[in-house]
Protein backbone atom coordinates (compact mmCIF):
# COMPACT_ATOMS: atom_id res chain seq x y z
CA UNK A 1 0.00 0.00 0.00
CA UNK A 2 2.82 2.37 0.89
CA UNK A 3 4.56 1.47 -2.36
CA UNK A 4 1.32 2.13 -4.27
CA UNK A 5 0.37 5.41 -2.69
CA UNK A 6 3.71 6.83 -1.48
CA UNK A 7 5.01 8.26 -4.75
CA UNK A 8 1.60 9.56 -5.80
CA UNK A 9 1.15 11.44 -2.54
CA UNK A 10 4.39 13.33 -3.14
CA UNK A 11 2.60 15.52 -5.69
CA UNK A 12 -0.01 16.88 -3.24
CA UNK A 13 2.70 17.25 -0.60
CA UNK A 14 5.04 19.37 -2.71
CA UNK A 15 2.17 21.28 -4.31
CA UNK A 16 1.47 23.07 -1.01
CA UNK A 17 5.17 23.56 -0.25
CA UNK A 18 6.28 27.20 -0.41
CA UNK A 19 9.26 26.67 -2.74
CA UNK A 20 9.83 26.15 -6.44
CA UNK A 21 11.91 23.02 -5.84
CA UNK A 22 10.41 19.66 -4.94
CA UNK A 23 12.91 18.90 -2.19
CA UNK A 24 12.99 18.15 1.51
CA UNK A 25 13.02 19.79 4.02
CA UNK A 26 9.63 21.35 3.41
CA UNK A 27 9.52 25.15 3.57
CA UNK A 28 6.05 26.22 4.57
CA UNK A 29 2.43 25.78 3.69
CA UNK A 30 1.00 27.75 0.77
CA UNK A 31 -1.92 27.61 -1.59
CA UNK A 32 -0.52 30.15 -4.03
CA UNK A 33 0.28 27.51 -6.66
CA UNK A 34 -3.40 26.68 -6.75
CA UNK A 35 -4.38 30.33 -6.95
CA UNK A 36 -2.02 30.85 -9.90
CA UNK A 37 -3.70 28.03 -11.81
CA UNK A 38 -6.92 29.97 -12.07
CA UNK A 39 -5.17 32.75 -14.03
CA UNK A 40 -3.30 30.52 -16.46
CA UNK A 41 -5.08 30.85 -19.82
CA UNK A 42 -3.10 28.06 -21.55
CA UNK A 43 -4.03 25.68 -18.79
CA UNK A 44 -7.68 26.65 -18.80
CA UNK A 45 -7.87 26.16 -22.54
CA UNK A 46 -6.30 22.70 -22.29
CA UNK A 47 -8.73 21.88 -19.49
CA UNK A 48 -11.67 22.96 -21.64
CA UNK A 49 -10.38 20.80 -24.52
CA UNK A 50 -9.95 17.83 -22.23
CA UNK A 51 -13.47 18.17 -20.88
CA UNK A 52 -14.94 18.37 -24.39
CA UNK A 53 -12.97 15.36 -25.63
CA UNK A 54 -13.66 13.28 -22.52
CA UNK A 55 -17.37 14.10 -22.43
CA UNK A 56 -18.00 13.37 -26.10
CA UNK A 57 -15.81 10.27 -26.33
CA UNK A 58 -17.33 8.74 -23.20
CA UNK A 59 -20.85 9.39 -24.52
CA UNK A 60 -20.11 7.83 -27.91
CA UNK A 61 -18.19 4.87 -26.46
CA UNK A 62 -21.01 4.07 -24.04
CA UNK A 63 -23.70 4.60 -26.66
CA UNK A 64 -22.20 1.99 -29.00
CA UNK A 65 -21.25 -0.35 -26.16
CA UNK A 66 -24.79 -0.66 -24.73
CA UNK A 67 -26.25 -2.46 -27.79
CA UNK A 68 -23.03 -4.45 -28.22
CA UNK A 69 -23.11 -5.60 -24.60
CA UNK A 70 -26.79 -6.56 -24.96
CA UNK A 71 -25.99 -8.54 -28.09
CA UNK A 72 -23.15 -10.41 -26.41
CA UNK A 73 -25.08 -11.22 -23.23
CA UNK A 74 -28.59 -11.83 -24.59
CA UNK A 75 -28.10 -13.47 -27.97
CA UNK A 76 -26.33 -16.68 -28.86
CA UNK A 77 -24.02 -15.51 -31.60
CA UNK A 78 -21.39 -17.33 -33.53
CA UNK A 79 -17.93 -15.87 -32.94
CA UNK A 80 -18.90 -13.88 -29.86
CA UNK A 81 -15.82 -15.15 -28.01
CA UNK A 82 -13.61 -13.94 -30.83
CA UNK A 83 -15.37 -10.56 -30.91
CA UNK A 84 -14.83 -10.11 -27.19
CA UNK A 85 -11.14 -10.97 -27.47
CA UNK A 86 -10.70 -8.59 -30.39
CA UNK A 87 -12.43 -5.84 -28.44
CA UNK A 88 -10.04 -6.14 -25.52
CA UNK A 89 -6.99 -5.97 -27.82
CA UNK A 90 -6.47 -2.21 -27.29
CA UNK A 91 -5.78 -2.99 -23.64
CA UNK A 92 -2.68 -4.99 -24.50
CA UNK A 93 -1.34 -3.60 -27.78
CA UNK A 94 1.04 -0.74 -26.89
CA UNK A 95 -0.76 2.51 -27.61
CA UNK A 96 2.32 3.96 -29.29
CA UNK A 97 1.62 1.60 -32.21
CA UNK A 98 -1.86 3.05 -32.64
CA UNK A 99 -0.54 6.54 -32.00
CA UNK A 100 2.01 6.56 -34.80
CA UNK A 101 -0.12 4.48 -37.18
CA UNK A 102 -3.16 6.73 -36.83
CA UNK A 103 -0.92 9.76 -37.21
CA UNK A 104 0.42 8.45 -40.52
CA UNK A 105 -3.05 7.55 -41.75
CA UNK A 106 -4.49 10.95 -40.89
CA UNK A 107 -1.63 13.04 -42.23
CA UNK A 108 -0.34 11.01 -45.16
CA UNK A 109 -3.24 8.90 -46.42
CA UNK A 110 -6.29 10.98 -45.61
CA UNK A 111 -4.61 14.38 -45.71
CA UNK A 112 -6.65 15.61 -42.75
CA UNK A 113 -5.61 18.01 -40.06
CA UNK A 114 -5.02 17.05 -36.46
CA UNK A 115 -7.81 18.43 -34.32
CA UNK A 116 -9.60 17.59 -31.12
CA UNK A 117 -11.73 15.28 -33.28
CA UNK A 118 -8.80 13.02 -34.03
CA UNK A 119 -7.97 12.74 -30.33
CA UNK A 120 -11.63 12.14 -29.50
CA UNK A 121 -11.97 9.38 -32.09
CA UNK A 122 -8.96 7.54 -30.72
CA UNK A 123 -10.33 7.91 -27.20
CA UNK A 124 -13.67 6.38 -28.19
CA UNK A 125 -11.75 3.38 -29.41
CA UNK A 126 -9.64 2.85 -26.27
CA UNK A 127 -12.68 3.44 -24.01
CA UNK A 128 -14.84 0.75 -25.59
CA UNK A 129 -13.10 -2.19 -23.82
CA UNK A 130 -13.70 -0.52 -20.44
CA UNK A 131 -17.32 0.28 -21.28
CA UNK A 132 -17.93 -3.27 -22.48
CA UNK A 133 -16.49 -4.80 -19.30
CA UNK A 134 -18.64 -2.69 -17.00
CA UNK A 135 -21.82 -3.03 -19.07
CA UNK A 136 -21.54 -6.76 -19.65
CA UNK A 137 -21.01 -7.50 -15.97
CA UNK A 138 -24.07 -5.35 -15.19
CA UNK A 139 -26.24 -7.02 -17.83
CA UNK A 140 -25.19 -10.49 -16.71
CA UNK A 141 -25.95 -9.48 -13.15
CA UNK A 142 -29.68 -9.05 -13.31
CA UNK A 143 -32.47 -11.52 -13.64
CA UNK A 144 -33.25 -12.26 -17.29
CA UNK A 145 -36.70 -13.52 -16.39
CA UNK A 146 -37.74 -9.88 -15.91
CA UNK A 147 -37.18 -9.28 -19.61
CA UNK A 148 -38.92 -12.52 -20.51
CA UNK A 149 -41.89 -11.57 -18.37
CA UNK A 150 -42.17 -8.27 -20.16
CA UNK A 151 -42.16 -9.98 -23.54
CA UNK A 152 -44.71 -12.54 -22.39
CA UNK A 153 -46.96 -9.72 -21.27
CA UNK A 154 -46.96 -8.47 -24.84
CA UNK A 155 -44.37 -5.71 -24.88
CA UNK A 156 -42.27 -5.44 -28.04
CA UNK A 157 -38.50 -5.64 -28.04
CA UNK A 158 -38.14 -1.86 -27.98
CA UNK A 159 -40.55 -1.30 -25.11
CA UNK A 160 -38.91 -4.10 -23.15
CA UNK A 161 -35.57 -2.44 -23.68
CA UNK A 162 -36.84 1.01 -22.69
CA UNK A 163 -38.94 0.00 -19.72
CA UNK A 164 -37.07 -2.99 -18.29
CA UNK A 165 -33.50 -3.37 -19.53
CA UNK A 166 -32.51 0.28 -19.63
CA UNK A 167 -33.66 1.22 -16.12
CA UNK A 168 -32.05 -1.89 -14.66
CA UNK A 169 -28.81 -1.28 -16.54
CA UNK A 170 -28.75 2.43 -15.73
CA UNK A 171 -26.22 2.15 -12.91
CA UNK A 172 -23.90 0.25 -15.26
CA UNK A 173 -24.38 2.85 -17.97
CA UNK A 174 -23.52 5.70 -15.62
CA UNK A 175 -20.44 3.96 -14.26
CA UNK A 176 -19.37 3.16 -17.81
CA UNK A 177 -19.73 6.86 -18.70
CA UNK A 178 -17.63 7.84 -15.70
CA UNK A 179 -14.88 5.29 -16.35
CA UNK A 180 -14.67 6.22 -20.05
CA UNK A 181 -14.51 9.86 -19.03
CA UNK A 182 -11.56 9.20 -16.71
CA UNK A 183 -9.85 7.02 -19.31
CA UNK A 184 -10.01 9.79 -21.88
CA UNK A 185 -9.24 12.59 -19.43
CA UNK A 186 -6.02 10.90 -18.29
CA UNK A 187 -4.93 9.45 -21.63
CA UNK A 188 -1.58 10.79 -22.80
CA UNK A 189 0.14 8.78 -25.54
CA UNK A 190 -2.59 8.92 -28.20
CA UNK A 191 -3.38 12.54 -27.40
CA UNK A 192 0.33 13.37 -27.63
CA UNK A 193 0.69 11.92 -31.12
CA UNK A 194 -2.67 13.03 -32.45
CA UNK A 195 -2.92 16.58 -31.19
CA UNK A 196 -2.35 19.52 -33.49
CA UNK A 197 -2.49 23.07 -32.20
CA UNK A 198 -5.17 22.25 -29.64
CA UNK A 199 -4.01 19.97 -26.85
CA UNK A 200 -5.56 18.19 -23.91
CA UNK A 201 -4.55 18.61 -20.30
CA UNK A 202 -2.08 15.68 -20.02
CA UNK A 203 -0.25 16.84 -23.16
CA UNK A 204 -0.14 20.39 -21.82
CA UNK A 205 1.17 19.06 -18.50
CA UNK A 206 3.87 17.06 -20.30
CA UNK A 207 4.98 20.13 -22.23
CA UNK A 208 5.18 22.27 -19.09
CA UNK A 209 7.13 19.70 -17.09
CA UNK A 210 10.27 20.60 -19.02
CA UNK A 211 10.45 23.96 -17.27
CA UNK A 212 11.70 23.47 -13.69
CA UNK A 213 10.22 26.75 -12.42
CA UNK A 214 6.73 25.65 -13.48
CA UNK A 215 7.00 22.47 -11.40
CA UNK A 216 4.98 23.43 -8.30
CA UNK A 217 2.17 24.81 -10.46
CA UNK A 218 2.10 21.57 -12.42
CA UNK A 219 2.09 19.58 -9.19
CA UNK A 220 -0.90 21.60 -8.06
CA UNK A 221 -2.58 20.82 -11.37
CA UNK A 222 -1.63 17.15 -11.03
CA UNK A 223 -3.09 17.02 -7.53
CA UNK A 224 -6.33 18.52 -8.76
CA UNK A 225 -6.56 15.96 -11.57
CA UNK A 226 -5.70 13.21 -9.10
CA UNK A 227 -8.48 14.06 -6.69
CA UNK A 228 -10.94 14.57 -9.50
CA UNK A 229 -10.16 11.15 -11.06
CA UNK A 230 -10.25 9.37 -7.71
CA UNK A 231 -13.61 10.96 -6.95
CA UNK A 232 -15.08 9.82 -10.27
CA UNK A 233 -13.78 6.26 -9.89
CA UNK A 234 -15.24 6.01 -6.38
CA UNK A 235 -18.54 7.40 -7.62
CA UNK A 236 -18.59 4.85 -10.46
CA UNK A 237 -17.93 2.04 -8.00
CA UNK A 238 -20.68 3.18 -5.61
CA UNK A 239 -23.16 3.31 -8.47
CA UNK A 240 -22.17 -0.12 -9.70
CA UNK A 241 -22.57 -1.53 -6.20
CA UNK A 242 -25.96 0.05 -5.70
CA UNK A 243 -27.03 -1.54 -8.98
CA UNK A 244 -26.00 -4.98 -7.79
CA UNK A 245 -27.91 -4.56 -4.54
CA UNK A 246 -31.15 -3.60 -6.26
CA UNK A 247 -31.21 -7.07 -7.82
CA UNK A 248 -31.83 -8.77 -4.56
CA UNK A 249 -35.39 -10.06 -4.19
CA UNK A 250 -37.82 -7.57 -2.79
CA UNK A 251 -35.96 -4.56 -4.11
CA UNK A 252 -37.49 -4.75 -7.57
CA UNK B 1 -47.89 -10.38 -33.09
CA UNK B 2 -45.10 -8.53 -34.83
CA UNK B 3 -43.03 -10.66 -37.12
CA UNK B 4 -39.79 -11.56 -35.39
CA UNK B 5 -36.51 -11.03 -37.17
CA UNK B 6 -34.07 -13.92 -36.87
CA UNK B 7 -32.15 -13.71 -33.63
CA UNK B 8 -28.67 -13.66 -35.14
CA UNK B 9 -29.56 -10.72 -37.38
CA UNK B 10 -30.73 -8.63 -34.42
CA UNK B 11 -27.67 -9.67 -32.46
CA UNK B 12 -25.20 -8.70 -35.14
CA UNK B 13 -26.96 -5.45 -35.94
CA UNK B 14 -26.77 -4.48 -32.26
CA UNK B 15 -23.07 -5.26 -32.32
CA UNK B 16 -22.33 -3.50 -35.59
CA UNK B 17 -21.67 0.09 -34.41
CA UNK B 18 -19.08 -1.04 -31.89
CA UNK B 19 -17.53 -3.46 -34.36
CA UNK B 20 -17.33 -0.84 -37.09
CA UNK B 21 -15.54 1.60 -34.77
CA UNK B 22 -13.16 -1.07 -33.55
CA UNK B 23 -12.45 -2.20 -37.10
CA UNK B 24 -11.80 1.32 -38.38
CA UNK B 25 -9.68 2.36 -35.41
CA UNK B 26 -7.84 -0.89 -34.81
CA UNK B 27 -7.61 -2.85 -38.05
CA UNK B 28 -6.80 0.08 -40.36
CA UNK B 29 -3.79 1.25 -38.35
CA UNK B 30 -2.47 -2.29 -38.16
CA UNK B 31 -2.98 -2.82 -41.90
CA UNK B 32 -1.36 0.55 -42.60
CA UNK B 33 1.60 -0.53 -40.49
CA UNK B 34 1.97 -3.76 -42.44
CA UNK B 35 1.71 -1.94 -45.78
CA UNK B 36 4.14 0.78 -44.72
CA UNK B 37 6.72 -1.75 -43.62
CA UNK B 38 6.96 -3.01 -47.23
CA UNK B 39 7.40 0.48 -48.71
CA UNK B 40 10.33 2.87 -48.68
CA UNK B 41 10.79 6.49 -47.78
CA UNK B 42 12.14 8.72 -50.59
CA UNK B 43 12.66 12.17 -49.12
CA UNK B 44 9.19 13.38 -48.23
CA UNK B 45 7.42 10.91 -50.52
CA UNK B 46 6.61 7.26 -50.00
CA UNK B 47 7.74 4.81 -52.64
CA UNK B 48 4.86 2.34 -52.74
CA UNK B 49 6.58 -0.51 -54.56
CA UNK B 50 6.86 -3.72 -52.59
CA UNK B 51 10.20 -4.34 -50.92
CA UNK B 52 11.61 -6.33 -48.04
CA UNK B 53 14.45 -3.83 -47.60
CA UNK B 54 13.18 -2.56 -44.24
CA UNK B 55 13.16 -6.01 -42.73
CA UNK B 56 16.48 -6.81 -44.33
CA UNK B 57 17.96 -3.67 -42.76
CA UNK B 58 17.03 -5.05 -39.33
CA UNK B 59 18.92 -8.32 -39.83
CA UNK B 60 21.65 -7.31 -42.28
CA UNK B 61 24.80 -9.06 -41.06
CA UNK B 62 28.07 -7.31 -40.46
CA UNK B 63 31.53 -8.70 -39.88
CA UNK B 64 32.16 -6.37 -36.94
CA UNK B 65 29.78 -7.20 -34.15
CA UNK B 66 28.47 -4.53 -31.78
CA UNK B 67 28.62 -5.60 -28.16
CA UNK B 68 25.86 -4.95 -25.66
CA UNK B 69 26.13 -6.39 -22.16
CA UNK B 70 28.79 -8.75 -23.52
CA UNK B 71 26.45 -10.17 -26.14
CA UNK B 72 27.74 -9.79 -29.71
CA UNK B 73 25.28 -8.46 -32.30
CA UNK B 74 26.85 -9.05 -35.73
CA UNK B 75 24.58 -6.55 -37.49
CA UNK B 76 25.13 -3.43 -39.59
CA UNK B 77 22.27 -1.60 -37.86
CA UNK B 78 22.17 -3.27 -34.42
CA UNK B 79 20.09 -0.66 -32.55
CA UNK B 80 16.63 -2.22 -33.11
CA UNK B 81 17.78 -5.74 -32.24
CA UNK B 82 19.57 -4.57 -29.09
CA UNK B 83 16.64 -2.42 -27.97
CA UNK B 84 14.18 -5.24 -28.64
CA UNK B 85 16.18 -7.72 -26.56
CA UNK B 86 16.69 -5.09 -23.86
CA UNK B 87 12.98 -4.19 -23.77
CA UNK B 88 11.98 -7.85 -23.60
CA UNK B 89 14.44 -8.51 -20.77
CA UNK B 90 13.28 -5.41 -18.87
CA UNK B 91 9.62 -6.33 -19.33
CA UNK B 92 10.28 -9.84 -18.12
CA UNK B 93 11.94 -8.51 -14.96
CA UNK B 94 9.10 -6.01 -14.50
CA UNK B 95 6.50 -8.75 -14.91
CA UNK B 96 8.18 -11.01 -12.37
CA UNK B 97 8.45 -8.15 -9.87
CA UNK B 98 4.82 -7.16 -10.42
CA UNK B 99 3.60 -10.72 -9.83
CA UNK B 100 5.84 -11.08 -6.76
CA UNK B 101 4.23 -7.94 -5.30
CA UNK B 102 0.68 -8.42 -6.54
CA UNK B 103 0.28 -12.09 -5.59
CA UNK B 104 0.68 -11.60 -1.82
CA UNK B 105 -1.64 -8.59 -1.97
CA UNK B 106 -4.30 -10.56 -3.82
CA UNK B 107 -3.79 -13.53 -1.48
CA UNK B 108 -4.24 -11.34 1.57
CA UNK B 109 -7.35 -9.82 0.08
CA UNK B 110 -8.88 -13.16 -0.88
CA UNK B 111 -8.16 -15.13 2.28
CA UNK B 112 -7.57 -12.74 5.14
CA UNK B 113 -9.95 -9.85 4.58
CA UNK B 114 -13.47 -10.42 5.82
CA UNK B 115 -16.32 -8.18 4.81
CA UNK B 116 -14.86 -5.03 3.29
CA UNK B 117 -13.29 -6.78 0.26
CA UNK B 118 -14.79 -4.44 -2.30
CA UNK B 119 -13.53 -1.40 -0.42
CA UNK B 120 -9.99 -2.79 -0.41
CA UNK B 121 -10.23 -3.57 -4.11
CA UNK B 122 -11.26 0.01 -4.88
CA UNK B 123 -8.45 1.34 -2.69
CA UNK B 124 -5.99 -0.84 -4.58
CA UNK B 125 -7.25 0.14 -8.01
CA UNK B 126 -7.52 3.90 -7.53
CA UNK B 127 -3.81 4.40 -8.25
CA UNK B 128 -4.35 2.56 -11.52
CA UNK B 129 -7.01 5.03 -12.58
CA UNK B 130 -5.04 8.12 -11.71
CA UNK B 131 -3.08 9.78 -14.45
CA UNK B 132 -0.32 7.55 -15.76
CA UNK B 133 1.77 10.58 -16.63
CA UNK B 134 1.48 11.83 -13.09
CA UNK B 135 2.55 8.51 -11.60
CA UNK B 136 5.62 8.44 -13.81
CA UNK B 137 6.40 12.01 -12.92
CA UNK B 138 6.03 11.27 -9.22
CA UNK B 139 8.93 8.85 -9.57
CA UNK B 140 10.98 11.49 -11.30
CA UNK B 141 10.50 13.73 -8.27
CA UNK B 142 11.23 10.81 -6.00
CA UNK B 143 14.46 9.61 -7.61
CA UNK B 144 15.90 12.86 -9.01
CA UNK B 145 19.29 14.35 -8.14
CA UNK B 146 17.52 16.84 -5.89
CA UNK B 147 14.56 14.54 -5.49
CA UNK B 148 12.63 13.38 -2.48
CA UNK B 149 14.89 10.44 -1.60
CA UNK B 150 18.13 12.37 -1.95
CA UNK B 151 16.99 15.56 -0.25
CA UNK B 152 15.10 13.59 2.39
CA UNK B 153 18.09 11.45 3.31
CA UNK B 154 20.31 14.51 3.23
CA UNK B 155 18.14 16.47 5.63
CA UNK B 156 18.04 13.45 7.92
CA UNK B 157 21.82 13.43 7.89
CA UNK B 158 22.16 9.98 6.32
CA UNK B 159 23.79 11.31 3.17
CA UNK B 160 26.21 14.14 2.59
CA UNK B 161 26.27 13.88 -1.21
CA UNK B 162 23.18 13.07 -3.29
CA UNK B 163 23.11 9.66 -4.93
CA UNK B 164 23.32 10.20 -8.68
CA UNK B 165 22.54 6.64 -9.75
CA UNK B 166 18.83 6.76 -8.89
CA UNK B 167 17.34 8.43 -11.95
CA UNK B 168 17.92 8.08 -15.71
CA UNK B 169 18.76 4.41 -15.98
CA UNK B 170 16.98 1.15 -16.78
CA UNK B 171 16.37 0.46 -13.09
CA UNK B 172 14.42 3.70 -12.67
CA UNK B 173 12.29 2.71 -15.69
CA UNK B 174 11.66 -0.70 -14.17
CA UNK B 175 10.74 0.61 -10.71
CA UNK B 176 8.33 3.12 -12.24
CA UNK B 177 6.69 0.54 -14.47
CA UNK B 178 6.36 -1.99 -11.66
CA UNK B 179 4.62 0.66 -9.61
CA UNK B 180 2.35 1.59 -12.48
CA UNK B 181 1.19 -1.98 -13.14
CA UNK B 182 0.93 -3.61 -9.69
CA UNK B 183 -2.58 -2.35 -9.04
CA UNK B 184 -3.69 -3.66 -12.41
CA UNK B 185 -2.26 -7.13 -11.81
CA UNK B 186 -3.92 -7.60 -8.40
CA UNK B 187 -7.41 -7.85 -9.94
CA UNK B 188 -7.12 -11.00 -12.11
CA UNK B 189 -5.07 -12.80 -9.44
CA UNK B 190 -7.62 -11.87 -6.79
CA UNK B 191 -10.51 -13.13 -8.94
CA UNK B 192 -8.88 -16.53 -9.48
CA UNK B 193 -7.98 -16.87 -5.79
CA UNK B 194 -11.41 -15.80 -4.64
CA UNK B 195 -13.05 -18.41 -6.88
CA UNK B 196 -11.23 -21.33 -5.24
CA UNK B 197 -13.65 -23.62 -3.44
CA UNK B 198 -12.66 -23.41 0.22
CA UNK B 199 -13.59 -27.05 0.79
CA UNK B 200 -10.55 -28.10 -1.29
CA UNK B 201 -8.35 -26.29 1.18
CA UNK B 202 -10.12 -27.87 4.12
CA UNK B 203 -9.78 -31.28 2.49
CA UNK B 204 -6.03 -30.75 2.05
CA UNK B 205 -5.68 -29.77 5.71
CA UNK B 206 -7.80 -32.72 6.86
CA UNK B 207 -5.64 -35.07 4.84
CA UNK B 208 -2.62 -33.81 6.75
CA UNK B 209 -1.00 -31.34 4.36
CA UNK B 210 1.12 -28.62 5.90
CA UNK B 211 0.24 -25.01 5.08
CA UNK B 212 3.12 -24.74 2.60
CA UNK B 213 2.24 -28.00 0.89
CA UNK B 214 -1.40 -27.01 0.74
CA UNK B 215 -0.41 -23.75 -0.91
CA UNK B 216 1.91 -25.40 -3.42
CA UNK B 217 -0.43 -28.29 -4.27
CA UNK B 218 -3.83 -26.66 -4.21
CA UNK B 219 -3.86 -22.87 -4.08
CA UNK B 220 -1.03 -22.12 -6.48
CA UNK B 221 -2.16 -24.43 -9.33
CA UNK B 222 -5.78 -23.29 -9.02
CA UNK B 223 -4.81 -19.61 -9.14
CA UNK B 224 -2.39 -20.15 -12.04
CA UNK B 225 -4.75 -19.03 -14.84
CA UNK B 226 -5.41 -15.66 -13.21
CA UNK B 227 -1.75 -15.19 -12.37
CA UNK B 228 -0.64 -16.03 -15.90
CA UNK B 229 -3.31 -13.74 -17.29
CA UNK B 230 -2.05 -10.93 -15.08
CA UNK B 231 1.54 -11.62 -16.15
CA UNK B 232 0.60 -11.34 -19.82
CA UNK B 233 -1.44 -8.19 -19.19
CA UNK B 234 1.71 -6.62 -17.76
CA UNK B 235 4.33 -8.11 -20.07
CA UNK B 236 2.75 -7.31 -23.44
CA UNK B 237 2.13 -3.57 -23.04
CA UNK B 238 5.30 -2.79 -21.09
CA UNK B 239 7.56 -3.98 -23.92
CA UNK B 240 6.36 -1.10 -26.06
CA UNK B 241 6.01 1.50 -23.35
CA UNK B 242 6.98 4.98 -24.39
CA UNK B 243 6.21 7.51 -21.65
CA UNK B 244 8.22 5.98 -18.81
CA UNK B 245 11.56 5.55 -20.61
CA UNK B 246 11.17 9.06 -22.03
CA UNK B 247 10.68 10.66 -18.63
CA UNK B 248 12.86 8.63 -16.27
CA UNK B 249 15.03 6.49 -18.56
CA UNK B 250 17.67 8.91 -19.77
CA UNK B 251 20.01 7.81 -22.58
CA UNK B 252 20.72 4.40 -21.04
CA UNK B 253 17.10 3.60 -20.25
CA UNK B 254 15.63 3.88 -23.75
CA UNK B 255 13.37 1.11 -24.97
CA UNK B 256 12.00 -0.02 -28.31
CA UNK B 257 9.01 2.35 -28.03
CA UNK B 258 11.37 5.32 -28.07
CA UNK B 259 13.01 4.02 -31.23
CA UNK B 260 9.63 3.63 -32.95
CA UNK B 261 8.67 7.18 -32.03
CA UNK B 262 12.01 8.49 -33.24
CA UNK B 263 11.91 6.66 -36.57
CA UNK B 264 8.38 7.91 -37.25
CA UNK B 265 8.63 11.50 -36.10
CA UNK B 266 12.25 12.63 -35.95
CA UNK B 267 14.06 10.60 -38.58
CA UNK B 268 11.01 10.65 -40.87
CA UNK B 269 11.47 7.03 -41.80
CA UNK B 270 7.99 5.63 -41.22
CA UNK B 271 8.56 2.43 -43.24
CA UNK B 272 11.52 1.39 -41.10
CA UNK B 273 9.57 2.37 -37.97
CA UNK B 274 6.67 0.24 -39.18
CA UNK B 275 9.01 -2.70 -39.78
CA UNK B 276 10.36 -2.32 -36.24
CA UNK B 277 6.79 -2.15 -34.84
CA UNK B 278 5.68 -5.24 -36.73
CA UNK B 279 8.81 -7.14 -35.69
CA UNK B 280 8.15 -6.17 -32.08
CA UNK B 281 4.52 -7.28 -32.15
CA UNK B 282 5.34 -10.56 -33.92
CA UNK B 283 8.15 -11.28 -31.43
CA UNK B 284 5.83 -10.65 -28.48
CA UNK B 285 3.16 -12.81 -30.10
CA UNK B 286 5.59 -15.69 -30.67
CA UNK B 287 6.96 -15.48 -27.11
CA UNK B 288 3.48 -15.43 -25.57
CA UNK B 289 2.24 -18.32 -27.72
CA UNK B 290 5.32 -20.40 -26.96
CA UNK B 291 5.00 -19.68 -23.27
CA UNK B 292 1.32 -20.65 -23.13
CA UNK B 293 2.00 -23.79 -25.12
CA UNK B 294 4.93 -24.78 -22.92
CA UNK B 295 2.98 -24.57 -19.68
CA UNK B 296 -0.13 -26.17 -21.18
CA UNK B 297 -2.42 -23.23 -20.50
CA UNK B 298 -5.59 -24.93 -21.76
CA UNK B 299 -5.13 -27.80 -19.35
CA UNK B 300 -4.57 -25.41 -16.45
CA UNK B 301 -7.65 -23.41 -17.26
CA UNK B 302 -9.95 -26.40 -17.63
CA UNK B 303 -8.74 -27.77 -14.30
CA UNK B 304 -9.50 -24.53 -12.50
CA UNK B 305 -13.13 -24.59 -13.60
Amino acid sequence: MLFLYGPILLAPLFSVNDSIFATFPLKGFTLRHYAEMANNTGLLKALRNSLIVAASSSLIATAVSVPAAIALTRYKLRGSGLIMTAMSAPLVIPSIIFGVALLIIILRFLDLELTLWTIGASHVFISIPFAMTVLMSRLEGFDKSLEEASRDLGEGAWMTFLRVTLPLAMSGIVSSLLLCFVTSFDEFVLAFFLSGTETTLPVYLFGQLRFPNKLPGMLALGTTILMFSALIVILAEILRRRGVQSNSPGAV
Amino acid sequence: MVQRRPEWLTGYSLLSPAIIIMAVMMVTPLLAMVALSFWTQQGFELDRSFTLANYFALVEPSSEPTYWMGIPFPLTYPVPAILLIKSLAMSLAITLAVIALAYPMAYFLAFHVRGQKALWLVLLTIPFWTSYLLRVFAWKIMLGFNGAINSGLKSLGVLTEPLSFLLYNPLAVMITLVHAWVAFAVLPIFVSLDKIDRSYLEAATDLGDSRLRRFLQVTLPLSAPGTIGAALLVFIPTVGDYVTPTLVGGPSGTMIGNLIQELFLKQNNAPLGAAVSITMMVTIGVIVTLFLWLIGFRRLRSRAR
